[in-house]
């Protein structure tokens, strides 16, 4: 069975296809068991697979199936293959197993949509270019998963493209996107110059044995950490995700959340050896992931957009995976991701949920009291806060412990401090959000309880899912603190990665897990007290700092520092080179043309007389000229 | 026994005239007329030729070209005829509708 994980992205593809080309003609109950079935199927093969690599026998270093040759140019040549090693492995198991429960949650979802074929073919050909993404065992085929994943964000972002907002969203997530990705084309030339080859095994060689120049390694690893700015949402390239919401809620918890996002991380963890020879670079990944972290929750706390709060949670919990990767700690840096696609997938179809129980409504200023209308959206949406705030025990605790204590042991005692900073911030944003949305007075302004009702079941299932993983997931990436063997997690993608370094003993260890506990409890207490207890200390608080909050509120103003310092001067430029170039130079040389061969066409048809007889005469005089020529 | 330089002397006359023929006259069935006599000035031609030569592929050809050629005057009349009953007129200068 384990051999046949090449088919793991092919059947998405495969089903997207069909639902692109025949979508519209086949019954909806088809389109929903078709998509969901594909990447259920995918699953459980990428299941097969997985215990082919972990059972007893496995081969450690994964299985590779070429299906064809794709460039042969010269030196350099690449192929379509997949490869199925451990980091393969738990993308996979992730991409697909978060990915059928959303299939799932949007059949009930997408239900009343006119366009329902088309959005599970968008979402199945999501699936395929995360897995080609995911299986790939060069960076050229991963590049096109990059694309291609890219392009179905831009699809499903704009799958509304009737409303302004949603069409002029999926552009500027396009947009900033492909700046990004010039980075990384660049780094990914780079590489293929300098190596000779663009397998990750070779250039992880290449870059741990030295045959790499530290200052082109540097060079490199910048470069495509710079794609994955854009692709995962790190300053600076992090304005499109929060206007990303404007998509579906599946798609947010799907692409803007659990998988996409997040290829950065995995693009990062995939080059560790590239990145481990870089000091440099490691450290520019870990800032910009601090400082992300940091950043993006100060703008969570004052969102009144449900979506939005959950937006700018993800770039700061993708933030914290970067920091893993940053210091060394890729195994931590990996399971932050698949926590964090648990509860986060998990929280954004509860926000979905709550957002379809009140009929599109996603200000949280106008929710208030649903505890008691959603008794299953309510409990499974408390969990997710509890596993993303990090209380212990929880999924969310240990991936972030993880992060935080292996920076605390690199010696990174700064990013350390910002990391708890943003932990007590996480846990404060996701209780106001918990708070403003399930209790206190319904703010309804048609009065809450008359349109109210819980989800169907299609939605809940998933959600009660997703809910024991966001619970339970911590438990496969114990500390050391509870014992060597029993870090599965790490003893199974541990070999995928440049070795970690640095060490702290079991003492500080549990000191910095208490500290981080600590922290959580101080950022649901600061909620607990802000929003249920004394409700007026928000509205002090905006009057005593207004400048403060203003700055909050409006994201920093970067949206419009953009816009006056790329977007705008970039379309007086553009402006400029249409009336002064193309209009001039470009338009003028054609139009000359034209006129030049106009002229020299009404100068030749005085030869056209019409008359049989004179092109007769053209004839002979031709033959007999020819014959003229023949003969002498 | 008529020496083949005769026949070839004789083809040569009869496609002069029809050169002139299509020059002097001035409707389409006469000039059409003066075009088959030139091609059949050429299948005298090859005749002649293939007689001289003490070769049989000439001939082959000649047949060859009668057949084309009695396809051809079927296509070329019935246009002569559609034209006369679009425009009541064959004279090939009241037809100059391809004047640039």
């Amino acid at each position: 069975m384990s051999d046949l994980f090449w088919l793991i992205p092919l059947v998405p593809g495969a089903s997207a296809f069909i639902l692109l080309v025949f979508g519209r003609r086949l019954p909806r109950a088809w389109v929903s068991w078709q998509a969901a079935g594909a990447v259920f199927l995918s699953l459980l093969l990428s299941a097969a697979a997985f215990i082919g690599l972990a059972g007893p026998g496995a081969e450690p270093q994964g299985l590779t199936k070429t299906l064809f040759a794709w460039i042969v140019s010269g030196s350099f040549r690449t192929a379509v293959a997949f490869h199925f090693d451990q980091l393969a492995a738990v993308m996979a198991l992730v991409v697909t197993g978060v990915g059928f429960l959303i299939h799932v949650y949007s059949v009930g979802y997408m239900a009343e949509d006119g366009r329902y074929s088309r959005y599970f073919a968008f979402l199945n050909l999501f699936t395929f270019f995360m897995l080609v993404l995911v299986l790939a065992p060069d960076i050229v085929l991963m590049f096109v998963g990059w694309e291609g994943v890219g392009l179905c964000s831009y699809l499903l972002i704009g799958f509304w493209f009737d409303r302004p907002a949603a069409a002029k969203a999926g552009m500027k997530a396009f947009v900033v996107n492909r700046i990004g990705d010039a980075a990384f084309i660049l780094g990914m030339l780079l590489l293929l110059a300098s190596v000779g080859g663009g397998s990750f095994r070779t250039i992880n060689d290449a870059a741990a044995s030295g045959a790499l120049a530290p200052g082109l390694a540097t060079l490199a690893a910048i470069l495509l950490f710079a794609g994955a700015t854009g692709k995962s949402a790190q300053i600076p390239l992090y304005v499109w995700l929060p206007d990303a919401m404007e998509g579906p809620t599946p798609v947010s918890a799907l692409i803007h959340a659990a998988t996409m996002v997040t290829a950065g991380v995995y693009m990062v963890c995939r080059l560790s050896w590239l990145y481990a020879a870089s000091p440099a670079a490691s450290a520019a990944v870990a800032w910009v992931g601090a400082v992300t972290a940091v950043y993006a929750a100060t703008m969570a706390l004052v969102q009144n957009d449900i979506k939005r709060v959950l937006a700018y949670s993800t770039i700061s919990q993708i933030g914290y995976m970067f920091i893993g990767c940053g210091v060394g700690a890729y195994a931590a840096g990996l399971f932050h991701l698949v926590t964090h696609a648990f509860f986060k997938s998990l929280l954004f179809l509860a926000a979905g949920s709550v957002i379809h129980a009140l009929g599109g409504e996603q200000d949280m200023r106008r929710m208030g009291g649903l505890r008691k209308h959603l008794p299953v959206t309510y409990p499974v949406f408390l969990v997710g806060a509890l596993a993303i705030s990090g209380v212990p025990f929880l999924s969310g605790f240990f991936s972030k412990d993880a992060i935080l204590t292996s920076a605390f042991a690199g010696g990174h005692y700064v990013l350390y401090g910002l990391g708890l900073a943003g932990a007590v911030m996480t846990a404060f944003y996701m209780f106001r959000l918990l708070f403003l949305t399930f209790f206190g007075p319904a703010r309804s302004p048609e009065g809450a309880g008359r349109h109210v009702h819980e989800s169907p079941r299609v939605m809940t299932v998933p959600l009660v899912i997703l809910a024991a993983f966001s619970a339970l997931a911590g438990f496969l990436g114990l500390p050391a603190l509870f014992g060597e063997r029993v870090y599965l997690f790490g003893r199974f993608v541990g070999w995928a990665f440049a070795p970690p370094s640095g060490h702290v003993s079991l003492s500080v260890e549990a000191v910095l897990m208490l500290t981080a506990t600590a922290s959580a409890l101080l950022g649901i207490g600061l909620a607990f007290r802000m929003y249920r207890r004394s409700t007026e200390i928000p509205q002090r608080l905006a009057r005593r700092f207004p400048a403060l909050y203003r700055l909050l509120a409006g994201k920093y103003y970067v949206d419009e520092a953009y816009d006056a310092v790329v977007v705008r001067p970039l379309l007086r430029g553009s402006g400029w080179v249409y009336e002064r170039f193309d209009l001039k130079v470009i338009d003028r040389t054609l139009d000359g043309t034209a006129a030049a061969a106009r002229s020299a066409g009404r100068g030749l048809n005085v030869l056209q007389s019409g008359l049989v007889r004179d092109y007769a005469l053209a004839f002979l005089l031709a033959a007999i000229l020819f014959l003229g020529f023949l003969l002498i | 026994m008529i020496p083949s330089a005769a026949f070839l002397a004789l083809a040569a006359l009869l496609f002069v005239l029809g050169i002139i023929a299509f020059f002097v006259k001035k409707d389409l069935l006469t000039q059409f007329m003066a075009v088959e006599v030139m091609l059949n000035a050429g299948n005298l031609a090859f005749l002649a030729l293939a007689k001289g030569f003490g070769r049989a592929d000439g001939q082959m050809l000649v047949l060859f070209v009668i057949t084309v050629a009695a396809a051809e005057a079927v296509i070329g009349l019935a246009i002569i005829v559609l034209v006369f009953r679009q425009r009541k007129t064959i004279r090939t200068d009241d037809l100059k509708d391809l004047k640039g």
